[in-house]
């Protein structure tokens, strides 16, 4: 299991490639990554930049646990998850999501399940900065469409 | 001893304070007595709650040297 937090810009493929260094390819047939990033719009306004607030020492806790649980239903699977904090700019990588199995369902079910678990257990909000300068809280993540 | 209580996001700016401390007296059984305790009314809706940096319900017992968050839902990912 691996779960990062990184408070500066970080390259998820990079991510991706330095842990499947350390993993037996040769067993893991299937891997399905998920990449989100920051847009620059969100509810019908322009967006600056943002901040994400976390909350140290669970944030990580909660992360572990939602894949630990995830290792549990899916025994096969391998992972490695990363969530940027602090300042962030419209195209930066906000979450990572990387899951190695020996076939494609495990990887693809458990990934799209850690995503949605991070989205609604692990401590993160997001506060928004408008072009007019104004910030706002985020109130609801977007529905999954 | 106390119960350390945090607050984070908007729940934090509408407070105005990142958290309290309380001495854990008798009457404050759960996470929904503190609340109250703290904030002479009910818990407002949607409300999220951790206990010792898990999460909680309002029904949730606490104990002398808890941690207890309080915040709004969550927005990552």
């Amino acid at each position: 299991m691996g779960v990062r937090l990184f408070s500066e810009p970080f390259d998820p493929w990079s991510v991706v490639r330095e842990r499947e260094r350390g993993l037996p390819m040769e067993k893991l047939g299937a891997a399905s990554v998920f990449v989100g990033r920051m847009r620059d719009f969100n509810a019908a306004q322009e967006i600056r930049g943002m901040f994400l607030e976390h909350y140290p020492g669970m944030t990580e806790r909660e992360l572990e646990r939602i894949v630990a649980e995830a290792e549990s239903r899916w025994p096969s699977i391998t992972c490695e998850v990363a969530h940027r904090v602090g300042s962030i700019d419209p195209a930066d990588t906000l979450v990572l999501v990387a899951v190695w199995s020996a076939h494609r369902v495990a990887a693809r079910d458990a990934c799209a399940e850690i995503l949605e678990r991070l989205k609604h257990e692990a401590p993160f909000w997001k506060r928004e900065r408008l072009s007019d300068g104004s910030e706002r809280w985020v109130e609801n993540n977007t529905p999954g469409t | 001893m106390t119960i350390n209580v945090q607050y984070f996001a908007r729940l934090r700016e509408d407070l105005g304070r990142d958290g309290d401390q309380v001495a854990a007296t008798e009457g404050i059984d759960t996470v929904a007595d503190l609340w109250r305790h703290l904030h002479r009314e009910a818990p407002p809706p949607r409300l999220m709650v951790a206990v010792n940096q898990s999460h909680a319900r309002l029904d949730s017992a606490i104990a002398d040297g808890d941690e207890v968050a309080f915040f709004p839902p969550v927005t990552g990912g």
